[in-house]
């Protein structure tokens, strides 16, 4: 099944962010009832038989420390590598499929059942999958929501995304929980050997890479949807008069918008190569650093646009956005061992003494004791006591390393961005 | 599931929405609409908030708050106050000083509906706060339960629980708090109850951990939805009628099916679901007329939406976390009790559960329940998602039992914590040790619970599920995918199956019609007709339309049967290793390949090993392996990583009891965890293997190391061959381990497997499964007594029906039959005619000589004896306790009240019990427990019924009552110490009476006499301690739920057998001025004898007859004893239930009418006291060394 992508895919490994626009792959959708592809074993009295009800494995996950994991694939078919991080969320697949900071990592989850729900039309975090591939447990066979559109499998093989399943997913959870995470990479391809495909992984590096330039937007649109009536879980007050918010895409979520769209803000969002003049030409009431896969330190650029904006414009940075922030802000930020991903992470809000449930996805942060005086730790996490909330009252800024808009996600800190628009206001009427 | 309340927490609710309360709590929120909330606002922004419908920060700074520094981990939390001025009366974070001693009330005796799962919650509170350096003051009338060990609490009071007997209590002891939430239901009445008499006003008490305000606000159903209104949550719609015109009227504004529920009636009588108008008004009226207060509250049917349970928590900083959310496979209409539920959700998308979550939060903020766990209980509409609440409980339930199990979050002991002050983050989470407790749990499994039922102990109910719970206990299995947990947890409910499927199930047989009713009507059985339907070719869309069950479910389903369809056209021979990996990895037990593949278990095994599949044992973590935890509690998965570790330690595997069940509850548990507590004491290792999710035993601190598994041989023997123990002990779990001590025992001869501690071979602790196997077996069991002269009634085993008749003839009737090897008394009945056993053998057992049926001579107004006894390997024998019963002979010995010591056996009698008891240990090898039964007739000739070489259901309450703990001492001997080393060497007669009543579930299997007999169904016990007899037996009585009056009017109708105790029985309550009320018999005897007695026609006769007395309140106590025949069956039937439904005590047996009286008597002269279980021991010790009322033979 070795098709050109895989070439291409060799040279280039995130490569198949733009592999959607290959047309000689077909993507394969599997449906429900996934039958026997290999031959039958030599066994004779197999044959002629009622067929195995189940997937013969067919795919390999080969890590970087030498361990070669057999599997089976649904989604996409080929060659990939990526960095593999686990999520301990229950729930909410589809926002981490397409969230965009996820991309170049395969997605571990932990909860063993995906795909339960299928795929809909509302819960999507941006308009494709870029994450490098899914690692499950147990693909469902089945699709049980009122919402649901299209089975997992379908919606996977159509973005050119691969998964499998059928992998003891703890026992790699508990790899990357020990080692830190790991490269790994992932072949449908029978003819590629193992150690080449390990020989793969240790030639691929994440640390340094820039991949928001992959995801960002490329040129500035207006956003306007709110979260729908149906899901709207605060119902605060909004103002009639909006405030202006540019919203930096380092790989948006598209609920960071639709949050700031719900508290009254009208927003315009740029790419992030989107120069700080051209914003502060816009003189927007706010600023926002959104979120974003990979390396701070990756992208110079982006702590440079950043640094010309503060004290200028209120800031408010949400992940990337936070450790760009505190980048700028003159601290340090640096690689964890295996990040912070999920849905169930305790936060203490310094200022409030109250415990969060919080919805994380990084692999960097900001290094608290570099940051400068003035700068206020106001939110830690505490199951490693690192630091997860900024604030510089002096210059108007405030950021969270973990994700306040939620989807996936508890909304207990849905008042960030009630800050954030208090923020702005005062601003507004002392100017 | 339940939206619906059963009749007894409704007649509470009720209770507590007295009008007075209503209307008072209703000015309180008219008058000062969010008032507690305002009162915290300390700046405008976050005014706004606070009233917003769902806001998620309703109370944002309303303590002080630590200032911690930002690099600071929990524990090393400095709890410095800042200068956030609120006025607050409330308790400053961090632990109270000013609380010295708790009071944790109990949750009584086991009843379906409030199980074990309270001894495990009361357990772990009584730990966590004594821990904390609290002085703890514990009260529970059950003596079976771990929580009333005297070493658990400071004061411990195994005495019944009323409010004025509380507050006797509350005098005494002066506690400073009392702690209600731990006790289900029934402590949080009785808390009500204090909190409303002022005894706890009186007595400086704090309600701590929930307090009245929120308790009733979750238990009134009115309050209820005003409160949910109020924060923008829906209920389904209803309305509460009076009359037939204003239910029409509430069903004018709500559409149908409806769903009718009187008030204060037993067993839902009279309610229903009504489809059409003309339904509707039938049921009403029925209704109306069945409810004592006319009343019913007619609500919307939201029949076929899903259901989901959500777990929360909250702390006294306000912060809420989410510990567990449970998705019911059954759907709403199925009490949660009775449904088969999963955890975590599986059919959830993150919007939709994150709106669940945020309801949860906002709704126990709304409730107000400041500090403790609670449990919400949603109906989604699969349609479009629309969420209505159905209720929720403001304190630790059977649902948080479940979820803790299913988490690995202990949840009372973090609600008991955290009402003595903690916040939830200055608790480290007790598995991974260094996060903080102040997160949700994030499991990487699926959990499945399976309830379990015993309808077929209660002939004339219906086996339908509804909204009232019947199930007796559960089974949770834990596996990596749905099919696995599901399978396991089929094969963990030891109902016979194996598994889902892969066996000839009866649905099978069944008619097409038939089966689609038993899909669409809710049943105990519906899961293997979903097996059936799906075999026959019924597609998974029919069968959710019939049963309203997840397609998503029934797909996994669907899937196993097709992996079944895949096996039955192999032969084992031509599985590969990968097809037993993908088999077993749905969940596949050994024995269903072997139906499927036509092979034996033992060839699956052997096949399975010589292919290298084995279980791969997986941890329970709460954190799905992000952080390192080193747990021990494990299940079994065929996935790659085996994580278990075991180590080299001697080590010791105890097999548990499994689901609770009629004749095996917590009683076994208790002595399963004893076992574990004595051996780690001893130096061992201990592993619990058990799969009940209620129990102690698998709290995970308990031992140290858990197995949540199924206790089959498969799972028992991968489990040996894995930790390879130094011994096996089966003999405390009750029946399910001792019947697999033989094949565990073939399997060790078999492979001699050496132990990990290098000790030599594994091998099966205490006496030997020959030896047990010699005690079941009749006719080995025969020889043996023939040969050591004890006599036992006159019997004989009967291969088929001939013989049967010929063996009755030959001992002459009436006859006990019973099937060999049951439990429980199952299907035992009393026989006094060919006739009569002729039907016995058509319809309640068949015969054969595979399963032969055991007739034994009756023995008339015998008096029966239970004995407990200790033996060790050495040959001494130890009497425990030998204990009397109330009812005679003939009724199970579960379901009689008995006493410690003996009251009215002569000491020759009890001189022969000894000699035999102790002959008889010694012959059968025991080493550990032993069980025996004895019978005594009225010419004082004792025989033997039944011997039992294991720990028994009395254990628990012989050793509270003589003050050393059997089980423990039981595991000692076993692991090779002697009496002598423990200083048990004698018989301990105490100096007070204890008395034991059992508790019936009569009134949840409608349809169902009331009448004891030699089948055991009572679900529980407790116990009454007193140095009277007479006061002794009352406190059981009460503390049973039974109100004895003091006077009034006993109504008396003796059967022919009982007649000559008549005049004693009339005499004993006319001289405690009762009058007396009888039917023509029995009042004709008495006018012979010149007692004054109120001729009333019998029920067939005409009216006024003895109901119309029961309704009208002219009759306060029932002694009728049954005879038996037609005219009872209907009449004297109808009376009993009557009187249960009147909560008139019915007593059905010659000694309990006497018992009665004579506590009756002893209420009457004196109050009755309360006595701390310590104090008893304390005497105990005391007068050791002086010379015993009775004398005991000292066996060594």
């Amino acid at each position: 099944m070795a098709t050109s992508a895989m070439d291409l895919t060799f040279s280039n490994p995130l490569s198949s962010f733009a592999s959607k626009a290959q047309p000689n792959r077909s993507p394969k959708a599997r449906a429900f009832t996934v039958r026997c592809s290999i031959p039958l074993s030599s066994d004779g009295a197999a044959l002629g038989l009622a067929e195995r009800p189940w997937k013969t494995s067919d795919a390999r996950l080969v890590l970087e420390d030498g361990s070669v994991w057999t599997a089976k694939s649904f989604g996409a078919s080929g060659t990939q590598v990526g960095e593999v991080v686990f999520n301990t969320s229950l729930t909410g697949y589809q926002e981490i499929l397409t969230d965009p900071s996820y991309a170049g990592q395969f997605v571990l989850m932990t909860n063993p059942h995906i795909g339960n729900t299928g795929v809909n039309f509302d819960d999507e975090e941006s308009n494709q999958c870029f994450l490098a591939g899914l690692v499950i447990r147990s693909l469902s066979i089945s699709t049980s929501n009122w919402r649901c559109a299209e089975t997992l499998g379908d919606y996977l093989a159509k973005r050119n995304i691969m998964g499998i399943y059928d992998v003891d997913t703890r026992a790699i959870t508990r790899r990357l929980r020990q080692d830190g995470s790991l490269i790994g990479v992932l072949s449908t391809e029978d003819s590629k050997s193992d150690k080449e495909l390990l020989q793969l992984s240790r030639s691929w590096d994440i640390v340094g890479v820039d991949l928001i330039s992959g995801v960002s937007c490329k040129t500035p649109y207006e956003w306007i949807d709110k979260t729908k009536s149906d899901w709207e879980f605060s119902s605060n007050e909004r103002d009639v008069d909006a405030l202006h918010v540019v919203a930096y895409d380092f790989g948006i979520k598209h609920n960071i918008l639709r949050r700031l769209a719900s508290y009254g803000c009208k927003i315009t969002v740029v790419p992030s190569t989107w120069p700080a003049l051209e914003t502060l030409k816009m003189k927007p009431n706010g600023v926002l650093f959104s979120n974003g896969p990979g390396d701070p330190s990756a992208v110079p650029y982006a702590v440079e646009t950043v640094k010309e904006i503060l004290g200028k414009i209120p800031v408010f940075g949400i992940c990337m956005g936070h450790q760009l922030l505190g980048q700028a802000l003159g601290g340090k930020t640096f690689k964890m061992k295996f990040g912070h991903h999920g849905g169930n992470h305790p936060v203490r809000n310094l200022r409030s003494g109250h415990v969060e449930i919080s919805s994380q996805n990084h692999n960097y942060a900001v290094d608290a004791a570099s940051l400068p005086e003035g700068v206020e730790v106001t939110h830690v996490n505490l199951n490693d006591g690192s630091c997860a909330g900024l604030a510089y009252p002096a210059q108007n800024i405030m950021s969270l390393q973990y994700h306040p808009e939620a989807s996936p996600g508890p909304h207990d800190s849905d008042y960030a961005f009630q800050e954030f628009i208090e923020m702005l206001k005062r601003v507004k009427q002392n100017a | 599931m339940g939206y619906c309340i059963n009749c007894d927490t409704l007649s509470s609710k009720f209770a507590l929405s007295r009008p007075s309360s209503i209307s008072s709590h209703f000015k309180r929120l008219l008058s000062k609409p969010n008032s507690d909330r305002v009162l915290f606002c300390s700046n405008e922004l976050r005014n706004k908030r606070y009233l917003a419908p769902l806001s998620l920060r309703p109370w944002p700074v309303q303590l002080a708050r630590h200032e911690v520094d930002y690099r600071s981990r929990v524990g090393s939390v400095q709890s410095k106050q800042s200068d956030v001025s609120i006025a607050d009366s409330r308790p400053k974070l961090g632990k109270r000083t000013d609380l010295k001693k708790i009071m944790i009330i109990g949750a009584g005796p086991i009843v379906i509906g409030q199980a074990c799962e309270f001894d495990y919650s009361g357990t772990q509170a009584c730990k966590a706060l004594r821990e904390e350096g609290y002085e703890v003051i514990l009260i529970n009338s059950n003596p079976a339960t771990i929580m009333t060990d005297p070493d658990l609490a400071d004061r411990t009071y195994i005495a019944p629980m009323t409010p004025e007997l509380i507050e006797q209590v509350l005098e005494k002891e002066r506690p400073d708090a009392l702690l209600p939430t731990m006790g289900g239901q029934t402590a949080l009445n009785l808390a009500v109850a204090l909190a409303e008499s002022g005894a706890l006003d009186k007595y400086g008490v704090e309600l701590i951990g929930a307090k009245l305000e929120a308790i009733k606000k979750a238990e009134d159903r009115d309050l209820f939805k005003q409160a949910m209104k109020s924060i923008g949550i829906k209920t389904p719609p209803s309305g509460i009628a009076n009359t037939l015109d204003e239910c029409i009227e509430i069903a004018n504004n709500i559409e149908f099916p409806l769903i009718i529920r009187p008030a204060f009636t037993l067993g839902g009588t009279g309610g229903g679901i009504a489809y059409n108008k003309e339904e509707f008004e039938t049921i009403c009226k029925a209704g109306l007329a069945a409810s004592l207060t006319s009343q019913v509250l007619v609500e919307k049917s939201l029949l076929g939406w899903k259901e989901y349970e959500l777990e929360v928590m909250r702390d006294l900083a306000d912060n809420v976390v989410i510990i567990c959310s449970i998705e019911n496979i059954d759907p709403m209409g199925v009490h949660t009790g009775d449904s088969i539920t999963v955890a975590p959700a599986q059919t959830l998308t993150d919007k939709e559960y994150q709106r669940l979550r945020d309801y949860s939060i906002a709704i126990i903020r709304e409730i107000g329940v400041e500090c403790g766990g609670s449990n919400v209980q949603f109906a989604v509409n699969p349609q479009d998602g629309e969420v209505m609440v159905i209720e929720m409980n403001p304190r630790v339930s059977r649902s948080s039992a479940l979820a803790s199990k299913a988490t690995g979050f202990p949840i009372a002991k973090m609600a008991a914590k955290l009402s003595i002050g903690y916040s939830l983050d200055q608790i480290p989470n007790d598995i991974t040790k260094k996060t903080p407790a102040s997160f949700e749990p994030s499991i990487d499994y699926v959990v499945t619970k399976i309830p379990r039922f015993a309808f077929e102990k209660f002939p004339g109910s219906q086996p339908l599920l509804t909204t009232q719970m019947k199930s007796v206990g559960e089974s949770m299995a834990v596996g990596r995918t749905f099919q696995e947990s599901f399978q396991k947890a089929v094969r963990s409910l030891e109902c016979g199956y194996s598994g889902w499927g892969c066996a000839q199930v009866k649905e099978l047989e069944r008619e097409w019609e038939e089966l689609k009713y038993t899909l669409r009507v809710p049943n105990p059985d519906r899961i293997h007709a979903i097996y059936a339907a799906m075999k026959k070719g019924m597609k998974v869309d029919d069968i959710h339309e019939l049963s309203f069950i997840d397609k998503w479910f029934l797909t996994q389903l669907k899937e196993l049967v097709d992996v079944e369809q895949f096996l039955l056209v192999r032969s084992l021979s031509d599985l590969t290793k990968s097809d037993f990996y993908e088999v077993k990895r749905r969940g596949f037990s050994d024995k269903q390949i072997a139906f499927a593949t036509k092979s034996t278990e033992k060839e699956v095994r052997s096949k399975r090993l010589s292919l290298g599949v084995t279980p791969a044992y997986k941890r329970v973590d709460t954190c799905a392996a992000e952080f390192e935890a080193n747990t021990p509690y494990m299940y079994s998965s065929y996935d790659f990583e085996c994580e278990s570790a075991p180590t080299q330690r001697r080590k010791v595997l105890i097999l548990g009891g499994g689901p609770n069940r009629i004749g095996q509850g917590i009683e076994f548990d208790y002595c399963c965890c004893h076992t574990s507590f004595a051996l780690q004491e001893a130096g061992y290792e201990t592993i619990m293997m058990n799969s009940n999710p209620e129990t102690v035993s698998t709290d995970y601190d308990t031992s140290d190391r858990l197995y949540f598994e199924p206790l089959t041989i498969e799972d028992v023997i991968n489990i040996i061959d894995l930790e390879r123990p130094d011994g096996i002990i089966v003999q405390f779990g009750g029946q399910t381990p001792l019947k697999l001590a033989l094949p565990i025992q073939r399997y060790l001869d078999e492979h001699k497997p050496k132990c990990a501690s290098g000790a030599g071979l594994v091998r099966i602790w205490g006496t030997s499964p020959d030896s047990i196997d010699a005690a079941e077996d009749r006719e080995r069991f025969n020889a043996i007594l023939k040969e050591l002269n004890i006599d036992q009634p006159k019997g004989g085993i009967a291969k088929s029906d001939s013989d049967a008749i010929a063996i009755a003839a030959d001992i002459g009737y009436p006859v006990v039959v019973r099937p060999s090897y049951v439990l429980g008394g199952r299907a035992m009945e009393i026989v006094y005619s060919d006739e009569k056993l002729v039907k016995y053998l058509e319809n309640a057992v068949e015969v054969d000589p595979e399963r032969p049926v055991l007739i034994d001579r009756y023995l008339s107004d015998a008096i029966e004896i239970d004995v407990d006894a200790l033996a060790d390997s050495q040959g001494n024998v130890v009497i425990g306790g030998i204990m009397e019963h109330i009812e005679q002979a003939g009724v199970h010995s579960g379901d009689s009240a008995c006493m410690i010591p003996t009251q009215t056996v002569p000491a020759s009698c009890l001189d022969t019990i000894r000699l035999w008891t102790t002959k008889l240990a010694k012959r059968l090898n025991v080493c550990g427990l032993m069980n025996c039964q004895y019978a005594i007739t009225v010419s004082r000739e004792v025989y033997l019924l039944e011997a039992n070489p294991r720990a028994s259901r009395t254990v628990p309450f012989v050793s509270k009552a003589i003050g050393h703990p059997l089980a423990k001492y039981a595991s000692l001997v076993m692991s090779g110490k002697s009496l002598h080393e423990l200083y048990f060497t004698k018989e301990v007669i105490p100096k007070y009476v204890s008395v034991k009543e059992a508790v019936l579930p009569f009134e949840k299997f409608q349809g169902c006499d009331v009448l004891l007999g030699p089948e055991m169904r009572s679900t529980g016990e407790v116990m009454g301690i007193d140095p009277d007899f007479a006061i002794a037996f009352a406190k059981a009585q009460i503390a049973a739920g039974h109100k004895l009056p003091l006077s009034g009017t006993v109504f008396l109708s003796l059967n022919d057998l009982t007649k000559p105790h008549l005049e004693r029985i009339a005499r004993a309550f006319l001289a405690l001025d009762f009058s007396i009320v009888s039917t023509s018999g029995t009042a004709h005897v008495l006018e012979l004898a010149k007692i004054p007695v109120e001729r009333v026609l019998k029920v067939h006769e005409g009216r006024p007859h003895p109901g119309d007395m029961l309704a009208n309140g002219q009759i306060q106590l029932m002694v009728i004893t049954s005879s038996g025949d037609a005219l009872d069956q209907i009449d004297g039937m109808k009376l009993r239930r009557m009187g249960l439904a009147y909560k008139v005590p019915v007593i059905t047996t010659v000694p309990g009418a006497l018992a009665t009286a004579a506590a009756i008597k002893s209420l009457k002269s004196s109050p009755v006291k309360m006595i701390a279980l310590q104090d008893l021991f304390d005497v105990e010790v005391k007068t050791e060394g002086s010379k015993d009322l009775q004398s005991a033979s000292s066996s060594l």
